[in-house]
């Protein structure tokens, strides 16, 4: 239960922090991405603001908790190597986020405030996680076993 | 750079590390929602119920949040419905080849210093960067 209270707590916070930087505001990031018209670094600073904060508390927890205070061990990708569809999926990633000015959490976020151009965009994203997660159970169950690594190893994010 | 918003973006910043950081100090997870919400559709025991409430504190905040700050959720842009369509689909489909998207792999991966994830953040980045010079320089900034 209080692992649940938990999840719920931090998606808050961090739905919080996304609207209070701005990142729910489509407008913005197409503006950060737009060298030739009017350029918006506030992205800039979101990104450079949360790594600042996240990059000490992880090296510090990682290196010294024998484990987190309510889990039995940390969950953290193992992959180390570059594959090419680290760099496809990305690109297409990247593609859709600068056509849209949503990437996933602020699109979650923004359908809780209503906005129907969010609910679009998010339902439209969540028929492709999805699909893609049908298609690697299926390719799975056919080869009869993890279809590759990212299958079996946990994800980077 | 009428718009800029320096001291809001980087409080905001301050809160999406705060929130990613007491995920993975409490549950020991990584806070990348395109992984928390693909690994809702893996259907692992046990792997599901902290996934779906991160993702309803993450809707609850905008229903609460968009009460008195309306002007947060704005969209700004000329957008089609067919375009908002497909950016999702992209979205959906990249970020799950991808292992990551904008938090996964732009704040808690670079945050963890992985190459992966540095690599992954430039990939999306110059994509993103070069739809919205097409978008905006080419068909006239609406799609």
């Amino acid at each position: 239960m209080k692992v649940k209270i938990g999840a719920f707590l931090g998606g808050g916070l961090f739905g919080i922090g996304l609207a209070i930087a701005g990142m729910t505001q489509p407008a913005k990031i197409i503006g950060f991405f737009d060298f030739f018209g009017s350029w918006d670094p506030s992205l800039a600073f979101v990104m450079v603001g949360a790594i600042l904060v996240y990059t000490p508390i992880y090296r510090w927890a990682v290196r010294t908790w024998q484990h987190p205070i309510w889990a039995p061990a940390f969950s953290l990708p193992t992959r180390k190597d570059i594959d090419g569809r680290l760099i496809l999926g990305s690109a297409i990633f990247g593609v859709g986020w600068g056509l849209g000015g949503y990437c996933p959490g602020p699109a979650f976020t923004s359908i809780g405030a209503r906005s129907d151009e969010a609910l679009t965009f998010g339902l439209a994203m969540l028929v492709g996680v999805g699909a893609y997660q049908l298609f690697m159970r299926i390719r799975e169950s056919r080869t009869g076993g993890p279809a590759d690594q990212q299958a079996a190893a946990m994800i980077d994010g | 750079m009428e718009s800029f918003t320096p001291i809001a973006s980087t409080i905001g910043g301050v809160l999406i590390g705060i929130a990613a950081a007491g995920l993975l100090m409490f549950h020991g997870r990584i806070a990348g929602i395109s992984g928390i919400a693909g690994g809702i559709f893996r259907r692992e025991a046990g792997d599901i119920s902290w996934r779906v409430m991160f993702l309803v504190g993450l809707f609850a905040a905008g229903v609460v949040w968009s009460f008195f700050f309306p002007q947060d959720y704005v969209v700004g842009i000329e957008r089609s419905t067919a375009a908002l369509i497909i950016a999702g689909l992209t979205v959906g489909i990249g970020t799950q080849l991808g292992s990551g998207c904008t938090s996964g792999h732009g704040v808690c991966g670079i945050g963890r210093l992985s190459k992966r994830s540095t690599v992954a953040t430039i990939s999306f980045m110059i994509t993103a960067a070069m739809t919205v010079f097409v978008v905006n320089e080419v068909l006239g900034g609406s799609i």
